[in-house]
């Protein structure tokens, strides 16, 4: 049992500190295509600004990105053997495709995107800008993929029994289009979208704040905003078809996401709320039967609630995923309203007016990564105690050759690493945010660390 | 079981394995080994410019660790589970190590003070030469075997990883990376950085030919069984021939001034050692030292045969296009470091 929560704990947290930075790299991908592509089509210099500026922070998140990522790929093997022997066949595939077809592309790719300016024409430097944009969409896939399949198998027989049953493909395009990855994979993008996105506006609102580089500020607030409003949109929809999905699919998990415990009860849909799992209730604001109508379109309707599963077949943390659940919808929903009143003060030519919208711009960064973070843990959470649905237990799962000792080790180290690595990431963007993009030629005020000194240059 | 033009799938998928090992170790191995080098270069712009000449492409070469990874988990799921959980802790130190490498790479230029950039110098070439160790380590291991359960779980001590045989693979392994890591700077350097790194290089050639001597006379001497298959037929000896061959190649090519054809050579020499020891081990994945039972083979290891079809498919598809993208990359930076705005 300790060894199975240290190791839980361990994969939670190297993996939630990973997602910060991929989904940011996606997203900021696909707006350097765009400030790219104008640049491209302009020929305007405040473009090309703009992406040079860019590019050196992708190339920070994307840094630790990496590094952190490689731990995930081996994790596997390190703390779950088992898991990994009862999955080779099937992850292991998913992981090599994403590894030739998409990690290659991409890091490959970077070189050029960092280095290449003045050694290649601005078209196929444009290139590697889209390479390495599709070569992070494409990790996205792979990785999806493997994880839909955890939580809705598909394609595949188990092979052997007890200790040596393990899961063979018999459909790989069966195993890959599984029944929830391509719901769950347009989440992931549009979420990421949405994380690159609001980093640009966060930014650039605070620029526009200080007055500061106000010609590429105010064009790069505006391109952001598009996606944003846009990735928002869309996700209110891929967000409902996913939990649609979950439904099918799922049954447990949607059960444990809304609090939702008898079977024989139409089932309500919560926009706060409080569970209590001792007493199996559920109290909040809510919209009676709401969840009936959005599972069935009918109010009436009964959903399937936990009851309906063995205690030691469902999960037992329901008030935490309810809350991360919530919190995630919670802030969808604010994501879209913000936007959409951004949108309209835009169209009124009035958007840069308004201080007190900047300032929450500003701060608005966090919002899509929380949503993020908690949508995962709703996710992940919400499949215990399988770690593939319906087949093999997270408790079967570990290896067993590692002792809870070696895994406390590790993650002390991995826990004082990555909060080295925080610190340091914290300091270095907020470093390449105070220097700005290099436009203007007039000096800006020093003393409050904006010397501009481009440390590119100086060869001391 | 089913073949391939006269192979089965599994052996290829274990040459597959071997080449992407191979692959890794060639690329990877010159910016481990001229990260393992760096503190010898003493000048701040000898560094800047040892540094960007790696700059654009150690990322790539690190993806081969990566679809290394992915090539063992997704051929032979069972040597993935027991190999990493094996080797947890010297495995979570490499990883670290990882970490902290590519980190001190992006930061160090980040600011322009000399100590903020002494320590990120210090962190690279101390994580670049604990990786290699550790990858010698482990390699060293799996060529000796482990003591394996039934279910082919380690049930060793992790202590006994630091036997003299691999702790030798691990110095062989760091002096191979340093000499490499030395062609290469040689080839993107000029005047007397070059010079210096000729220099180098050659006497990081006697320091591996010395390693390596010492390796193979304790295995010839204490662990016959490691050389079995290639006593067992002369026609291995190619092998050995090839790779002395190379390495005495490299002084009469730095000496000509032919840095490419120099690395070349390294990289010969340690593709032929890798084909050694892939030809040792095989069929063995990890040779179980308790009992041959409980040894973990191709056979036993593999995914399903659809699944090595699969991947086959992948890797047909995928190998000659990271080779295009590769290759462009390299083209891209041909020739001798030039520091521009945005170097690091």
């Amino acid at each position: 049992m300790e060894i199975e929560i240290l190791a839980r704990i361990q994969f939670a947290f190297t993996i939630a500190f990973h997602y910060i930075y991929p989904p940011m790299s996606i997203g900021l991908g696909l707006i350097l295509v765009i400030m790219e592509g104008l640049y491209l089509k302009t020929g305007n210099k405040l473009y090309e600004q703009m992406t040079r500026f860019w590019i050196k922070i992708f190339a920070l998140i994307f840094g630790i990105g990496v590094a952190t990522g490689i731990i995930m790929e081996f994790e596997f093997g390190t703390n779950w053997a088992t898991y990994s022997k009862y999955v080779g066949d099937i992850f292991g595939s998913a992981l090599a495709a994403e590894g030739i077809f998409a990690f290659a592309l991409e890091s490959g790719f970077l070189g050029v995107l960092l280095f290449g300016w003045n050694r290649v024409s601005s078209r196929v430097h444009f290139f590697s800008t889209i390479m390495v944009f599709f070569g992070s969409m494409f990790s996205a896939v792979w990785i999806v993929v493997a994880n839909s399949w955890q939580q809705t198998p598909a394609g595949y027989h188990i092979v052997g029994e007890g200790l040596s049953a393990r899961a063979e493909v018999t459909d790989f395009w069966a195993m890959v289009f599984n029944p929830s990855s391509v719901d769950r994979l347009l989440h992931v993008w549009i979420g990421s979208f949405l994380a690159g996105a609001f980093l640009v506006l966060s930014v650039n609102a605070y620029y526009i704040l200080k007055k500061r580089h106000l010609n590429i500020a105010k064009p790069a607030f505006k391109i952001a905003l598009l996606v944003a409003t846009i990735s928002s949109l869309a996700q209110l929809f891929m967000g409902h078809r996913s939990a649609d999905g979950v439904s099918k699919n799922q049954p447990a998990k949607l059960a444990a996401l809304e609090g939702h415990y008898d079977s024989t009860a139409v089932a309500d849909m919560y926009l706060f709320g409080w569970v209590n799992n001792e007493t199996q209730t559920t109290t909040g604001l809510k919209i009676p039967g709401g969840l009936s109508f959005l599972i069935h379109g009918d109010f009436e309707k009964e959903v399937i609630g936990l009851n309906a599963f063995n205690p030691e077949d469902r999960p037992t943390q329901v008030n935490a995923i309810f809350q991360f659940y919530h919190l995630m919808v919670a802030i969808g929903l604010a994501l879209i309203a913000l936007t959409l009143y951004a949108s309209w003060q835009w169209r009124k030519g009035k958007l840069f007016d308004k201080r007190w919208l900047m300032s929450i711009f500003v701060w608005s960064v966090l919002l899509p990564q929380i949503a993020n973070q908690v949508g995962w843990f709703a996710a992940e959470m919400g499949r215990q105690p399988w770690v593939v649905y319906g087949h093999l237990r997270t408790s079967d799962a570990l290896s067993k050759a590692v002792s809870a000792n070696q895994i406390l080790f590790s993650l002390v180290l991995f826990v004082l690493v990555y909060s080295t690595l925080l610190v340091l990431f914290l300091y270095l963007l907020n470093k390449k945010i105070q220097h700005g993009p290099d436009d203007d030629p007039a000096p800006e005020p020093i003393g409050d660390g904006n010397k501009r000194i481009n440390p590119f240059l100086k060869q001391s | 079981m089913e073949t391939l033009f006269g192979l089965e799938y599994n052996v290829w998928w274990f040459l597959v394995f071997g080449g992407v090992m191979t692959g890794y170790a060639i690329l990877d191995g010159f910016d481990l080994g001229a990260g393992a080098l760096h503190l010898f270069l003493k000048k701040e712009n000898s560094r800047r410019i040892a540094l960007n000449a790696i700059g654009p492409v150690w990322d790539g070469n690190e993806v081969w660790l990566v679809i290394a990874g992915g090539v063992l988990f997704a051929g032979f799921p069972v040597a993935y589970a027991a190999i990493f959980s094996a080797f947890y802790i010297p495995f979570i130190i490499f990883m670290i190590g990882l970490i902290w490498r590519g980190v001190a790479i992006e930061f160090r230029s980040k600011e322009p003070g000399t100590t903020w950039r002494m320590i990120w110098d210090f962190i690279y070439s101390f994580a670049s030469i604990v990786i290699s160790l550790s990858l010698g380590l482990m390699l060293g291991n799996v060529a000796l075997g482990l003591p394996l359960s039934e279910q082919h779980d380690f049930i060793g001590d992790w202590l006994s990883f630091f036997n003299p045989f691999s702790i030798m693979v691990a110095i062989t392994t760091l002096a191979l990376f340093m000499l490499h890591g030395a062609i290469y700077l040689a080839m993107k350097t000029e005047n007397r950085l070059y010079t210096k790194m000729t220099l180098l290089a050659k006497s990081f050639t006697v320091f591996f030919v010395v390693a390596l001597g010492l390796t193979t006379l304790y295995t010839l001497l204490y662990i016959p069984h490691l050389s079995d298959r290639i006593r067992s037929s002369s026609q291995y000896f190619v092998l050995p021939v090839i790779m002395f061959l190379a390495i005495a190649n490299i002084p009469r090519q730095l000496n000509k001034g032919k840095y490419f054809n120099a690395f070349i050579s390294s990289a010969v020499t340690i593709a032929s050692l890798l084909a050694m020891v892939a030809i040792e081990v095989f069929p063995y994945l990890v040779y179980a030292t308790n009992d041959a039972k409980n040894s973990i083979t191709i056979e036993n290891a593999a995914s399903s045969l659809k699944t090595m079809k699969t991947l086959l498919l992948i890797a047909a598809i995928g190998a000659p296009l990271v080779a295009m993208y590769t290759s462009f990359v390299f083209w891209t930076f041909k020739g001798k470091v030039e520091l521009d705005e945005s170097s690091y």
